[in-house]
């Protein structure tokens, strides 16, 4: 039973972090129908950048809390920078291409990323330093931290900001009208660049904030780290139904507690045979089987024909 | 301020080897309802996509309200003015009606990401006209009972309402209809009757495509009609109604 609940609870903070990174994925589809691979190499700059420029702050004899603050700050900004210079370099230009080109342009930018990550930091593993004093808490048997609880705290306030963003004010009302038309978007005077440039940039944003997560909560860091969480995050938008914000959120916390608890018990089902260390599996499962019985995920409305 | 609103020169598009504009060059002025007719196919919605910047034209061009109109992306051409409607209908169907409209005042407000952000005062100052005014708006076509219904669940009539009531929230100086009337009974035909009667009486120019001869001859100040997309004639409606071209380009037969 302990084991239960403590893999719900360890489902519940990877969920969270893949639901940051899906609604980067789902964003950008929502609105202009690419699937832009590079954003799980926008999420790993997110945390090399943390972590690099924490590390030099503490260095430099700034507190811990302040250094923290300025090194998610820069992080955050980066990213954001970053997201807003992929969509302006490389997808503008392709903007009336067939869709294939700006998918594998995606794919292309995702490669450039990881290499220009790896000359700069390096193929070594990277430390994530210590931004709080861990403590553990005990219920029923399970256990959780309090970096697990700010983790979660966090994520549902970034998702609450990004759902008020989009559903209750001006610019988010652009991108709701410029994701079911873009023509006639523009006709209402919506500039659908900009709109297109804001939800790259917003979606960067929740990217750096689960990539320091990401870092601060397994304590390392890697320049290969983006492709194996990008994918599956790609997988928890897919589930959620591509291209709708609620189903990023759900397919996510949904995708995490299934691999949590597919790790938990795998070894009991195969008897043996395969240990938790084969939880990467379960969320491709899931992938496969929701593209051949439900393409449109979870709260997909039509079966669209985008690629 | 010139009488003029609008002069077309020399608009020309071609689809391939389709000729679906030859040339053509018209004029409308400042408070006038202005017809534009001609048979199924005769490029007449191709104007319109030329005219707001939907389609780039492969020669000639417009000048609207004293400049020219550099209309190659569609939100330059609602900044200068230029609203409209579809033949078929093109709400944001899964938006609600009051939605639709205020993603209308878009063109006419400011408020970005950092004050969607920030809250500061303006911002709300502004999201509270924005609402306002699209309530306004809604109540002023008809449709106020519905502002909370999604797009899609309107019925046809409504709408082709809310559709005006969109473009209207851009505050046009020329708003184009499309076929506004098309699939309307007797009934609804004679409110879209009043209800455009009532927006040129606020000053606001209309350009208006529509099949109802009845609706064309009762409402317009002056009819053009386009034939294999080409002008024939820009006049009166009771000179238009009577010339043996357009009876011919209709009818198919000389008169």
């Amino acid at each position: 039973m302990d084991t239960f609940l403590q893999q719900i609870i360890n489902g519940l903070v990877q969920g969270a972090i893949y639901a940051l990174v899906a609604l980067g994925y789902t964003m950008v589809y929502g609105i202009m129908g690419l699937i832009n691979f590079a954003h799980g190499e926008v999420v790993m700059l997110g945390t090399l950048i943390a972590i690099t420029s924490i590390t030099f702050l503490i260095k430099a004899g700034i507190a811990v809390p302040l250094a923290a603050l300025i090194g998610i700050s820069l992080s955050v900004l980066a990213c954001m920078a970053l997201g807003w210079s992929l969509e302006r370099i490389a997808y503008r230009p392709l903007r009336h291409a067939p869709r294939l080109t700006p998918l594998i342009t995606a794919i292309g930018m995702s490669i450039v990323l990881q290499n220009l990550a790896m000359m700069i930091w390096g193929r070594n593993y990277m430390i994530f330093p210590p931004l709080i004093e861990k403590t553990q808490f005990e219920v029923a048997g399970a256990s959780f931290t309090n970096v697990q609880v700010i983790i979660v705290t966090v994520a549902a306030l970034a998702m609450g900001g990004l759902l008020w963003l989009v559903y209750r004010t001006r610019l988010g009302m652009a991108m709701r009208a410029t994701a079911q038309n873009p023509a006639v978007a523009g006709l209402m005077g919506v500039n659908a660049n900009r709109v297109i440039a804001s939800a790259f940039v917003i979606g960067s944003a929740l990217g750096a904030v689960a990539g320091v997560m990401v870092g601060s909560y397994y304590e390392i860091a890697h320049y290969q780290m983006g492709f194996m969480l990008g994918l599956k995050a790609f997988t928890a938008a897919v589930l959620g139904g591509i291209g709708n914000l609620a189903g990023a959120m759900a397919g996510g916390v949904l995708l995490g507690l299934i691999e949590a608890l597919g790790a938990g018990y795998i070894g009991d089902l195969t008897g043996g045979f395969l240990g938790s260390h084969y939880q990467d599996i379960f969320a491709f499962i899931v992938l496969i089987f929701v593209l051949m019985f439900r393409p449109s995920g979870l709260f997909g409305e039509k079966t669209g024909d985008r690629a | 301020m010139s009488e003029l609103l609008l002069e077309a020169d020399a608009v020309a598009k071609h689809f391939g080897g389709v000729k679906a504009l030859r040339d053509v060059s018209l004029t409308i002025r400042r408070g006038e309802v202005y017809g534009l007719i001609g048979p199924n196919g005769a490029g007449k919605t191709t104007f319109f996509n030329c005219l707001t910047g939907l389609y780039v034209p492969d020669g000639g061009g417009f000048v609207f309200d004293g400049a020219p109109l550099k209309a190659d992306a569609p939100h330059q051409a609602a900044e200068r003015g230029i609203a409209r409607t579809f033949q078929n209908i093109r709400l944001f169907g899964n938006m609600s009606a009051l939605d639709n409209v205020m993603v209308g005042r878009h063109v006419r407000t400011r408020a970005g990401v950092f004050g969607a952000i920030l809250r500061d005062r303006g911002t709300r100052a502004e999201e509270d006209a924005i609402r306002r005014r699209a309530e306004e708006l809604l109540h002023y076509v008809g449709v106020a009972d519905r502002a909370g219904d999604l797009a899609k669940n309107l019925s046809y009539g409504d709408q082709r309402r809310l559709e005006i009531a969109r473009a209207l929230a851009t505050e046009p100086k020329l708003l184009c209809l499309d076929e506004p009337a098309a699939g309307m009974n007797g009934t609804e035909t004679e409110a879209l009757r009043v209800l455009i009667e009532g927006i040129r009486a606020d000053g606001v120019t209309i350009l208006l495509i529509e099949h109802d001869v009845k609706l064309v001859m009762g409402l317009c100040d002056r009819v053009a009609v386009l034939d294999y997309g080409a002008l024939l004639i820009e006049d009166v409606p009771a000179v238009v109604q009577h010339d043996p071209r357009v009876i011919e380009a209709y009818i198919g037969v000389p008169a």
